[in-house]
């Protein structure tokens, strides 16, 4: 007769995060950068329908990293949260901390209670009135949540991505300035003393929140306009 | 199960993560369904007395169609709204327009635009014309058990068709009857003499600032006949709700553009009459 193995609560949570630390690696990374009238997301995606930044509510947008259908499972639940608290509230009350606190607390039961993670690492953003009053959210694959200022990278490459991003972002940059930095960094080498890569327009998925729209502020970056932007 | 606020039960409940429908009033109608008009159960056998909507026109013009509501709502012989407003957007593409029971009639619509809303958001493309004049009339069906009880939503629903590249006119009976309409259609009390009008003075091919002011005509016509449509308010400066729906959109027509058009009608017909009456004695 085998004995069950004993597995420390340690060791069993170390491998739980190995396993969705490394599914995540696999993607590629996203960058959410601050701009002057809004936040960028941008990311390498060939794909025009199978979107990893979507919008959620009039200012607030959703981007992901990992699994698609597990990602996808989140997002369309959070347009429905959102949804359903606007119409019984007002739209002026739906909060992307509010939606922030609940995938927070998904994927937190996810993660402790069930067999296997959920392989995703979410932004949930929220554009305010001024550029102080933006919010930007990182959730992990635990139910962690940090609140993040200026920039946030995430998936695979996300440490060397971030380091390319720090060292030239600051406050008040203008959207073709964030995008060319963004778009650099996705594009950066993927190991010391490689080659930098031109990724094209057609190769990337760029959405913004715009905070000068008036109600919707979410908006799709593609095609010549994307291609002017840039160039600068 | 039905609480409004979804995170009184900690992480997203799993109706909410269960992959399926892009409709927001059939997860409503699995998850909320005491949020849906049409599933509110009704008290007694006697009509309630609440505000109604009255007259909606719609014209269809070059590139699109123009839509217009009255500012009036009436509670039996008593006017209970002089400045209600009647015609919404339904999405950047659609207008919608109402008579009838006013409060059910404006909760209708807010679902209405949130269905094409969530649609969007969920499929990440935008429904067809006849889809979203169908899932009005689904709606407008669940809503049959409180048009029997006298409660009765009709609207009026029209749109810029993108693929054919023309506005187009569907109507609706309290049964969720969906009627495609051609030319120019009204609804409402006033009606009848809205579309009187509107025969007369529709031609093809009006351009969108001409059917504006057909739309306007009508609106008069009918608030010169119907005790229950109102007429533009010269007094208070309240006019009538217009909208124009065409490739580029819903646009609500500026006020200073209907006090002049109001202007030039009002003018017309005053002199009209002063002809009449000043041939008898002349």
């Amino acid at each position: 007769m085998s004995m069950p193995f004993y597995v420390s609560p340690e060791q069993l949570m170390k491998d739980r995060a190995d396993y969705a630390r490394k599914g995540i690696a696999r993607g590629r990374s996203v960058v959410v950068v601050q701009y002057d009238e809004g936040i960028a997301f941008a990311t390498e995606n060939a794909s025009r329908a199978l979107h990893k930044v979507s919008e959620i509510y009039d200012r607030i947008a959703f981007a992901a990293v990992g699994k698609y259908n597990e990602f996808e499972n989140l997002r369309v639940a959070g347009v429905r949260y959102a949804d359903l608290r606007g119409y019984s509230y007002d739209r002026e009350d739906v909060t992307a901390r509010a939606l922030a606190n609940a995938y927070a607390q998904t994927l937190g039961t996810v993660f402790t209670t069930e067999s296997k993670p959920l392989e995703v690492e979410l932004v949930v953003a929220e554009v305010g009135r001024t550029a102080e009053a933006d919010q930007i959210y990182r959730l992990t694959y635990d139910g962690s949540v940090a609140d993040e200022h200026g920039w946030v990278v995430m998936g695979g490459q996300a440490e060397r991505l971030a380091s390319v991003v720090e060292a030239d972002w600051r406050q008040g940059l203008t959207l073709p300035q964030v995008l060319q930095l963004a778009v650099r960094a996705l594009g950066s080498a993927p190991e010391e003393g490689g080659d930098q890569r031109t990724l094209p327009a057609a190769q990337l998925e760029v959405a913004v929140l715009d905070r000068t729209r008036p109600r919707r502020a979410f908006r799709r970056l593609a095609g010549p306009l994307l291609e002017d932007l840039l160039e600068g | 199960m039905t609480h409004p606020d979804p995170l009184a039960t900690g992480r997203l409940p799993a109706a909410f993560l269960t992959p399926g429908s892009s409709s927001f009033v059939d997860f409503l109608a699995s998850y909320a369904p005491g949020l849906l008009p049409g599933n509110r159960p009704v008290v007694g056998a006697e009509p309630v007395a609440a505000p109604h909507g009255t007259t909606i026109v719609a014209v269809v013009c070059a590139g699109g169609l123009v839509m217009a509501g009255d500012r009036r709502a009436t509670m039996g012989s008593m006017i209970a709204s002089r400045e209600i407003e009647k015609v919404f957007p339904a999405d950047d593409y659609s207008a919608i327009g109402i008579a009838g029971t006013a409060g059910l009639a404006v909760e209708l619509v807010r679902l209405f635009q949130l269905e094409l809303e969530h649609y969007e958001k969920i499929e990440g493309s935008l429904l067809s014309l006849d889809g979203k004049a169908n899932r009005l009339a689904t709606m407008i069906r669940g809503n049959l058990g409180l048009a029997l009880q006298g409660l009765a939503v009709v609207p009026l629903f029209g749109g810029f068709d993108l693929d054919r590249g023309v506005g187009r006119i569907f109507s609706y009976d309290v049964t969720g009857g969906r009627y495609e309409e051609h030319e120019h259609h009204a609804v409402g009390s006033g009606s009848v003499f809205a579309r009187g009008s509107l025969k007369k003075l529709w031609r093809r091919g009006l351009t969108p600032d001409e059917a504006v002011r057909v739309a306007l005509e009508a609106l008069v016509d009918a608030a010169d006949d119907d005790s229950a449509t109102g007429g533009p308010d010269t007094t208070r400066r309240i006019w009538p709700v217009v909208a124009t729906v065409t490739r580029s959109g819903y646009l609500r027509v500026p006020d200073e553009t209907l006090e002049q058009v109001v202007e030039t009608v009002v003018a017309e017909r005053r002199a009209q009459h002063g002809h009449a009456r000043g041939g008898e004695h002349a």
